[in-house]
Order: C-alpha cells, then structure tokens, then sequence
C-alpha cells in the first residue's frame, strides 16, 4: 500500500498530525477541557467554510479560526459550570455559521464531507508542509509551556503563588488546542477530532502513568491508532475516520482494564 | 506590638495595610511584625481575611496602601523564600502517584518540559520523609484521605527549603487525633527547619501548646501577641463581637469555646 504516493502522503500526513495531537489531547483531559477542545473544531469548521466561500485555503481558515477562537476562550476564562454553556453557544453559532456559508458555496456536498468527515487520502504536497510546519510549532510552543502548564493544571492556587500566570498559560494552551484541532481536522473531519485529540489521551491518564511517560504514551497512542486506521481502512475499503475512531474508543476501553 | 519597620529578626512586617476584596476593605490599616522562628496561629471568623492576608503576604493580593516586608525585602510574587498550601487541596489527576504530584510542581514556574533532574528527586525524597510520608508517594492521589493528602502538600510546601511557611487551614476536615497529630508534625519540622510559620485554622484548641503566637483578624482589625495575652475571654469577646469563653481545665489546657466558633 506504500507503493502508492497519496497513501505515503496519508501516512506522513497523519503522523504529523498525531505527534501534535497526542500530547494536546493529554493536557485536555487532565485539564477537564475536552468540550472546549470539541467547541474548538466546530468554530475551525466555520472558519474553513468561510475561507472556502473566500476563496482562501480552507486550511489556514481552519487554523486560523481555531487560534483565534482558542485564544479568545482562553482570555475570557472563567468557571467551568458558566463556560460551558458560553462554549456551548459560541459552537452552536459556529456550526451554524457554517452550514450558510456550506449553502452558498456551490460545489458544497464535496467541501462539506471533506471538512466534517476528514479527508486523509488527499492531501497534496503543500498541504503536507503546512501540516508539518505547524505541528513543529506546535511541539515547540508546548515543549516550553508543559511545566508551567502541568503545574497549573493539577494545582492552580499553587502555581499562581509560585509566579505561575495562569491566564497566559491557559490562553496559550487553547490556542495550542486551536492550532492542534485544526490539524486533526484535516485527518479525521471537525466531527471527529475527539478520536485523535481526546481518545489517546484519555487512555494514556486512566493508565495512571506519571506526567512525562503518559504524554509520550498519548502521542504513541495517536500515532498508532492513526497509521492503524489507515491500514486497516486500506484493507477494508472503509472510511479512515470510522477506523481512527474505533480503535481510539477500543484502545481506551482496554486501558479501563490495564488500571492498577 | 508595633515594631521599627525591617528590623531584624522579622519575618514579617505590616505597616498600615488595608487589604481589598473587591471594593470593599477586608483589613483596614493594619499594623503588626511577626518575629521569625515564632510559630503563628491565624484565626477569625469566616470572610475576616485569613485567606487574604496570607495571599497578601504571596503578592497574589495588591495592597490598597501601606507596605508588606518580608525578612526586610518587599513581596515579590513567587518567591523561593515562602512556603505555600492554600486552602482548596483537591489536586486534579486522581490516578497520579503523590511523588508525581511532587515532581509536577517542581520548578513548577519556569518554562520547559517537566524533566525533574536526581537532584530533584532526591529534594523531593527529603522533603517526603521530613513529614513522614515517603510511604504515601508511591498511592495515587484518589486513594488518599484527606489527612494523607494534606501531608503531602505539606511536604510539598516544603520544597525550596523556604523561611517563611504559609498554610491555610491545613488542619481542616481532620479529626480531632489526626488534627493533633498534623499539628505537633507542623511544630516538629518547623523547628527542626527553622522556619517562621503562619498556620490559619478555625478552632484554637488543636494549636494550643504548638502555637506561640496568635493572631487574629475579625471586623477589619488585627491583634498580634503572645498566645496568653491574646487567647483571653475579653479579648477574643472584644475582637468576635461574641461572647467567647476561654477555660483552664485542671490538666494545663486552655479550651476556647463559644456559640458558633
């Protein structure tokens, strides 16, 4: 199957995404920001809607209003219960917002199943690069902020004493978020980032690991149940993101039965 | 007891401060030196500023006016020299071990990836048996109690090997033996580190005889002094607005009690 150029494209594209992906998805989970993550990838899809009825790439209007988006939600963070259902609106407005600009588009079914459901075996060339590009900054944003951000995220009133500034580092991660979503957007659809964000590292914390070992593990995790979706969606004929997403939920139960 | 601002010999020094929660004023013009090496019990009803106070004295709080000294040096926010356990102790990551827990907040302000260094470790494996709790670092945090968890954070708290340790109410939600027991491990390490500690609580009695000083903050004011100057019915009335009683049991021990303290 590596004979053929999209599948290497497939699987050098997914890698990237997953090395990003991975070790985000951990922080979210221990962070109890999944729903954020999840709002996130719908704003991404209003973005890159909007981008394609511009005429933009809708990739960097999915990147780009996934950033913004993380920022924003970063910068106005409050307590959980109030942000939800803020989160909650600001997705809804957002998925609507891209169903008008699906609508105006005229060759919309193609754009819109390709954004929702992801589209891993046409990546092109650039669009590799791009990947590639912005998960080394992504992997180099985190490399700097994960003490802090580790810190403040198990013991917030401590690290705010010890000089941690915990809205920066908060804002910073959503945009990591932002920028990690819209990556995995691309592999698995806005619908289904949870599966490469969420799943690995969710297991990765239920296996109770310690900090740095777990996000290795997390980024293990994606890259496997990416590559493994591609494989087996290669044997199969069916969609990569139904593959992603079912190892992603099967590799998450059997960690429930690794727990010591 | 007022004492020259910056004077040696004292951990902490507040010169009219008023502290704000919002608009409205929570400690007005308050003046008072905690000595170092004292050991200080912070008490006061409910919303009188204990919390405040302490997270004055981190620079998480701006003082509305007057001045903070610390050891003669202004308060920097983050500084190595004070210890801290604040109040809400539920860390996040149940399926972590105490010692990861540890490792996470070392260093816990730089930028970088959470690499903990031996030397690291080894701080941690002081500290741990310091307080007695090496036994506890290999559970996971979700299988703790409280009492368990608090000597964790103590240990914690202790990392830097700080002057000046802050803790705010870590004898809450213990019961009365395990109150005592965290109290008198408090009195220990503190003197075998040499550090000045000011310890809130809400009930007096389980710092009697670990306490030497007592301060208390009630209606915006603060009286500092010696623990039987302070723990006395008139002036613990005086200071609640309530009656308060203060009773010499024949055994030695001070029993503070009133009607909703």
């Amino acid at each position: 199957m590596l004979a053929y150029d999209f599948m290497r494209m497939a699987f050098a594209a997914s890698a990237c995404v997953a090395l990003l992906a991975g070790p985000v998805g951990w922080f979210l989970v221990l962070r109890g920001q999944s729903f954020a993550g999840h709002a996130l990838s719908h704003i991404a899809f209003a973005g890159a809607a909007g981008a394609a009825l511009a005429g933009i790439s809708p990739l960097a209007g999915l990147l780009g209003a996934a950033v913004v988006a993380g920022g924003a939600m970063g910068l106005t963070g409050r307590d959980t219960g109030e942000r939800d259902v803020a989160i909650g609106m600001v997705l809804s407005l957002a998925m609507g917002f891209g169903v008008l600009f699906l609508h105006l588009l005229t060759r919309s079914a193609a754009t819109a199943t390709a954004l929702l459901f992801g589209n891993v075996l046409g990546v092109s060339g650039g669009m590799l690069a791009s990947l590639a590009a912005s998960a080394v900054a992504g992997l180099v944003v985190l490399g700097l902020l994960s003490r802090p951000l580790l810190f403040a995220s198990l013991q917030p009133e401590l690290a705010e004493a010890r000089g941690v500034s915990l809205r920066l580092v908060s804002t910073l991660f959503l945009m990591l978020v932002g920028a990690a979503t819209a990556e995995c957007a691309q592999i698995t659809g806005v619908l289904l980032v949870f599966t490469l964000m969420v799943g690995p590292g969710a297991a990765a914390q239920r296996m109770g690991l310690a900090p740095p070992v777990g996000i290795l593990c997390a980024t293990g995790l994606a890259l496997g149940e990416a590559w493994g979706g591609l494989t087996l969606s290669w044997w199969t004929d069916w969609p990569v993101s139904f593959w992603i997403a079912v190892l992603s939920v099967v590799v998450f139960l059997l960690a429930g039965l690794r727990r010591l | 007891m007022i004492k020259a601002p910056g004077r040696r010999g004292s951990a902490v020094c507040c010169r009219g401060v008023t502290l704000d929660v919002g608009s409205h004023a929570i400690l007005s013009d308050i003046s008072l030196t905690v000595e170092a090496g004292s050991f200080v019990g912070l008490f006061g009803p409910n919303g009188a500023g204990k919390t405040t106070f302490l997270r004055a004295l981190l620079g998480l709080v701006q003082v509305e006016s007057g001045d903070i000294m610390l050891f003669g040096d202004a308060v920097t926010r983050g500084s190595r020299s004070i210890g801290y356990m604040p109040q809400s102790r539920t860390p996040n990551g149940a399926t972590l071990t105490g010692r990861d827990l540890l490792a996470s907040g070392f260093d816990g302000g730089k930028w970088g990836v959470p690499w903990v260094s031996r030397a690291g470790y080894a701080e941690i494996e002081a500290v741990l048996e310091a307080v007695d709790a090496v036994s506890l670092a290999d559970r996971r945090l979700g299988s703790l109690s409280g009492g368990e968890r608090q000597r964790l954070l103590i240990a914690q708290a202790l990392l830097g090997s700080p002057r000046l340790l802050l803790l705010d109410e870590p004898l809450a939600s213990l019961d009365p033996a395990r109150m005592r027991e965290m109290a008198l491990l408090l009195r220990d390490v503190a003197r075998k580190r040499e550090m000045t500690v000011i310890c809130s609580a809400h009930d007096i009695n389980p710092l009697m005889g670990v306490m030497d000083t007592v301060l208390c903050l009630a209606r915006g004011q603060a009286r500092i002094g010696p623990v039987d100057e302070v723990v006395t019915s008139e002036v613990l009335s005086a200071l609640y607005g309530a009656p308060v009683e203060v009773c010499h049991a024949p055994s030695g021990r001070v029993l503070v009690s009133a009607d909703g303290l």
